[in-house]
């Protein structure tokens, strides 16, 4: 186990959230049961008060959540030298069967946490808990993920072993690799390209419409969730072979490091917090008409809409101009 | 117009001490008049207008606020009455910040800040513009006669000046209703009657105002409008002097 | 959005004016909270800084070492080894290397001798490190004696003292020349202490390594990256542990924030009643405590971290020095170079306010929820 100061605090958030997240979620099925807005018993009021005490500690372990997803994947960019073969992050992943699942779990509690938040906003703006049961069930679907996060997280910490030889990304992400990771990097480039232009086009331009008409907010929503999965799939397949101006370099971590000027960082937040605003459009649709959100959901799903476009504007402007400045040409 | 219908307020129901505060009270309150509520201590005045003013929920019973103007914002169009008993507390404190006044029986006023302040707390949370509320604040005391104490700690006030400042407080937020509990309890006779001289001021701005009191000189005045009498919890007469 | 932003600054006014007020009870609050914030942080820096200083110092080793291991304890190396070694495809030089330790039963200390091969140093004069010449009470010119293999102890002039400046690599140094270091240590003709290799392209070197072990099975490569490796993995393995332990006293303030959170006094309680009681929401006391945690955290952090720096890399951490001091003789004294990470802040900031506002959430939300009525009339 690697015992820097680095992976204890990463160790003590696991810990704290998983704590946390129990704790806010045990109530949150108490809320989902027994919630009557009509009734002004005793238990009513009790649990109207225990709705401030879930909604603060869900807002701080979401937040936790966030830091905790770049402080993770930088971490495991600093440990690289640790382990014979490591170049970056892909390599400290490898070492344990661990790593790339807590990797997975948290960019999904990170896309899960960021819609709360958001219904969460929406609902307080609504005077009589209009979604308390919406977030109620989306607690008891997020809390198992965020246990299990916290418990990858750190069997992945503490079962890092430095005597292990672990794969370089040029060996996981090379097409020759008979695995999952070489299967994407594999991906011909030109049918590649033209999807992800397809895609971000098709987003960018439902975005912009619901902005200025209201409609099509369905279509939006879901256009920007597959456009994250493409834009990730092509940054691997071939966004990355610009950026590192070599034809069989297709690693997603390299990016973060200093020598490309930490490009990996602006790129994968505006994705994320594209993916999150276009997804929470979506998830906010089934709630325009009720009462008190008649007035506060349009308008809240226009601003994301924006940011959504926004972000993945700025995503497609960066990787455009790395294309189009870099030495490389590809066929 | 402010209507209760069947409200009843207990405190530990189930339990070995179960207390009713109030007995399914049915009552009309009518809007610009001085209403008193005369009884003993116990008689449930004060709950009853602590469910009228929203701070607190009654265990059954509704009651209804009508043609009380814009302070409603969740209104919906076309709607005359607004019941508030199944309002969650979000609600409730919205309408009570921006309906009602209070001025409590120990005044109760936060130590330790200015005068002036404590006017602006109620308002600190609406998000309105700290020089308007300001303005406003110092122009009640003015209003008060107590604008030289503005910048004071309020520990170093008499029993009548705090009052007035608590009367300042219950009117920053410009309220249709003000509701009083044993405002004369800590005052002389000269203080009292200085009390119910604002209170007539007050309903000729054509606000409401509720006093519950067991003080002759309140409930005895010429200048109240109704007369509620409470007994254990119920309405034992209601009259009305108009 | 203005709103929200003027509703934020009233209750932050508020927020601090309500701390004012309770003065004694914050202020114990936050000298603690200082504390626990300053410990780590200094750690943090010292670290910081030291394996900055090793990676430096480290950079400047030479690509491979070979050493000579017999049933599994260092012995000497045959000169001849180097001329074989240089042989080797990709070696573009080999040096052989003098050196060992001293024990000066004088003071204790072990100083190391270094030789070297400059010609303007004479035999019979030494360099000495800064910590050497402090401990023997010396200066240029002095004369010193070493006690030799050979009875006769071999007296040394002082010619020149290392600045202090590179107190960390040479405080316990002594530089001779080749013959005199013979002298001291009997040391046999024709072997050496190890050989520093150098190559020609660095990814060369494993195979180098490998071909070396060949050649010659009693030997020992050890890369210049796998020295880098495992120095930072003793400095995070050392931080690491102390990082544990101060876990304990941050766990010991976590309780005491949790209690003092918790442990509402009679007048906070009546506030927050009086609060509630004139329009004030759930939602704005729990944002009125959150900017008095806030700004508790944030005061606690940043004093504490200037503090840190200050100790650390002004007064050379004084207060970690007696810690270390237990292990050497000649402890050097140094000026750190100042390294300040966003990413260590970071770290600092999990460490330490993150387990803070955990303590305090439900104290906070439970006073933040009190019925006003219940508040006001106690």
């Amino acid at each position: 186990m690697i015992l820097r100061p680095a992976t204890l605090s990463l160790i003590l958030i696991a810990l704290l959230t998983a704590g946390l997240g129990l704790y806010a979620g045990y109530y949150a099925v108490k809320i989902h049961e027994n919630w009557d807005t009509s009734c002004g018993s005793e238990q009513q009021l009790a649990l109207e008060r225990r709705t401030y005490l879930i909604s603060t500690i869900m807002s701080f372990v979401i937040t936790l959540e966030l830091i905790s997803l770049f402080l993770f994947i930088y971490t495991a960019d600093n440990l690289h030298n640790q382990f014979a073969g490591a170049m970056c992050a892909a390599g400290s992943l490898a070492v344990n069967p661990y790593g790339y699942p807590a990797l997975l779990l948290k960019v999904i509690n990170f896309l899960l946490g960021g819609v709360w938040l958001i219904l969460n906003r929406a609902d307080n703006k609504g005077y009589d808990y209009p979604l308390i049961r919406t977030k109620a069930a989306f607690l008891t679907v997020m809390v198992p993920l965020l246990v299990q996060e916290s418990i990858t997280v750190i069997l992945y910490f503490i079962g890092i072993k430095t005597d292990v030889i672990t794969s370089c990304c040029g060996s996981l992400f090379s097409s020759a690799a008979n695995s999952f990771t070489g299967d994407l990097a594999a991906l011909p480039h030109r049918p590649m390209q033209i999807l992800f232009f397809l895609s971000m086009a098709i987003t960018l331009l439902s975005g912009i419409f619901f902005y200025t008409r209201k409609r099509s907010g369905y279509l939006f929503s879901i256009s920007s969730a597959v456009t994250f999965l493409i834009s990730i799939i092509s940054i691997i397949s071939f966004i990355s072979l610009y950026i590192y101006e070599l034809p069989s370099h297709h690693c997603p971590f390299c990016l973060l490091q200093k020598e490309y000027d930490y490009i990996g960082y602006t790129l994968y937040i505006c994705l994320f917090g594209g993916a999150v605003a276009g997804i929470a459009t979506g998830v906010l649709m089934p709630y325009r008409q009720i009462g008190s959100l008649k007035r506060i959901i349009p308008e809240t799903q226009r601003r994301l809409a924006l940011a959504a476009v926004i972000f993945y504007l700025i995503f497609s402007l960066v990787t455009a101009w790395k294309i189009l400045a870099s030495t490389l040409k590809l066929g | 117009m402010i209507e209760l219908v069947g409200v009843t307020k207990t405190f530990n129901s189930g339990r070995p001490h179960q207390f009713t505060a109030l007995n399914s009270v049915t009552l009309v309150v009518r809007p610009e008049e001085i209403t008193v509520f005369k009884g003993p201590s116990g008689s449930g005045k004060t709950s009853l207008l602590t469910m009228i003013g929203c701070m607190a929920r009654p265990t059954s019973g509704r009651i209804f606020l009508k043609g009380v103007a814009a302070a409603l914002p969740f209104q919906e169009e076309g709607v005359e009455a607004v019941e508030i008993t199944s309002l969650p507390e979000r609600f409730l404190t919205a309408i009570r910040r921006s309906t009602f006044g209070f001025i409590f029986q120990q005044f109760n006023l936060i130590n330790g800040i200015s005068v002036l302040e404590n006017v602006m707390l109620p308002a600190y949370t609406t998000g309105e513009g700290v020089a308007h509320v300001k303005a406003r604040a110092l122009s009640l005391l003015e209003q008060f006669s107590i604008g030289r104490h503005a910048a004071q700690r309020v520990e170093l006030l008499s029993g009548g000046e705090l009052q007035r400042v608590a009367i300042a407080r219950a009117l920053i937020n410009n309220p249709a209703i003000i509701i009083a509990d044993e405002p004369t309890a800590h005052l002389d006779s000269k203080l009292s009657e200085e009390f119910m001289a604002i209170v007539a001021q007050l309903k000729s701005e054509g606000r409401s105002v509720l006093i519950a009191s067991h003080d002759p000189l309140v409930f005895d005045s010429p200048l109240i409008d109704s007369l509620v009498e409470m007994r254990d919890g119920e309405v034992v007469s209601s009259r009305s002097f108009r | 959005m203005k709103r929200s932003i003027e509703r934020h600054l009233n209750i932050l006014d508020f927020a601090l004016s309500s701390l004012k007020r309770r003065r004694a009870k914050n202020f114990s609050l936050l000298a603690i909270y200082l504390l626990v914030i300053f410990l780590p942080a200094s750690l943090l820096f010292f670290v910081s800084a030291l394996k900055r200083e090793a990676a430096i110092i480290l950079s400047d080793a030479p690509d491979l070492v070979v050493q000579r291991l017999i049933a599994g304890r260092q012995d000497l190396v045959p000169k001849i080894y180097a001329e074989v070694i240089a042989g080797i495809s990709g070696v573009s030089e080999v040096r052989p290397r003098l050196w060992g330790y001293y024990f000066d039963s004088w003071n204790g200390a072990n100083y190391t001798i270094m030789t070297s091969d400059d010609r303007s140093l004479k035999q019979g004069k030494a360099s000495v490190g800064s910590g050497v010449a402090r401990s023997r009470k010396m200066k240029v010119g002095s004369m010193f004696p070493l006690r030799a293999e050979a009875k006769a102890p071999l007296i040394l002039e002082v010619e020149s003292i290392f600045s202090s400046r590179s107190d960390l690599m040479a405080s316990d140094m002594i530089v001779i020349t080749p013959e005199d270091f013979q002298q001291l240590f009997n040391f046999p003709a024709g072997q050496v202490t190890d050989l520093a290799v150098t190559a020609g392209n660095a990814r060369e070197l494993p195979t180098i390594a490998a071909k070396i072990v060949s050649l010659y099975p009693d030997s020992r490569p050890i890369l210049k990256s796998e020295m880098q490796r495992t120095y930072q993995a003793i400095f995070d393995w050392r931080s690491g542990m102390v990082m544990l332990i101060l876990a304990a006293t941050m766990l010991s303030f976590i309780i005491f924030a949790w209690d003092k959170a918790t442990g509402l006094s009679a007048e906070e309680r009546r506030e927050i009643g009086i609060l509630k009681s004139i329009g004030w929401e759930t939602s704005d006391v729990l944002l009125l405590k959150f900017w008095e945690g806030a700004v508790i955290s944030l005061t606690a952090f940043l004093v504490g971290v200037i503090l840190a720096y200050f100790h650390v890399f002004f007064f050379s951490a004084p207060l970690f020095a007696q810690a270390l001091k237990g292990w050497s003789v000649l402890y050097p004294r140094f000026q750190l170079v100042p390294v300040l990470d966003a990413y260590q802040l970071v770290v600092l900031f999990l460490f330490t306010v993150v387990p803070y506002t955990t303590a305090i959430i439900v104290p906070c939300w439970r006073a933040a929820t009190t019925d006003p009525d219940t508040a006001m009339r106690s």
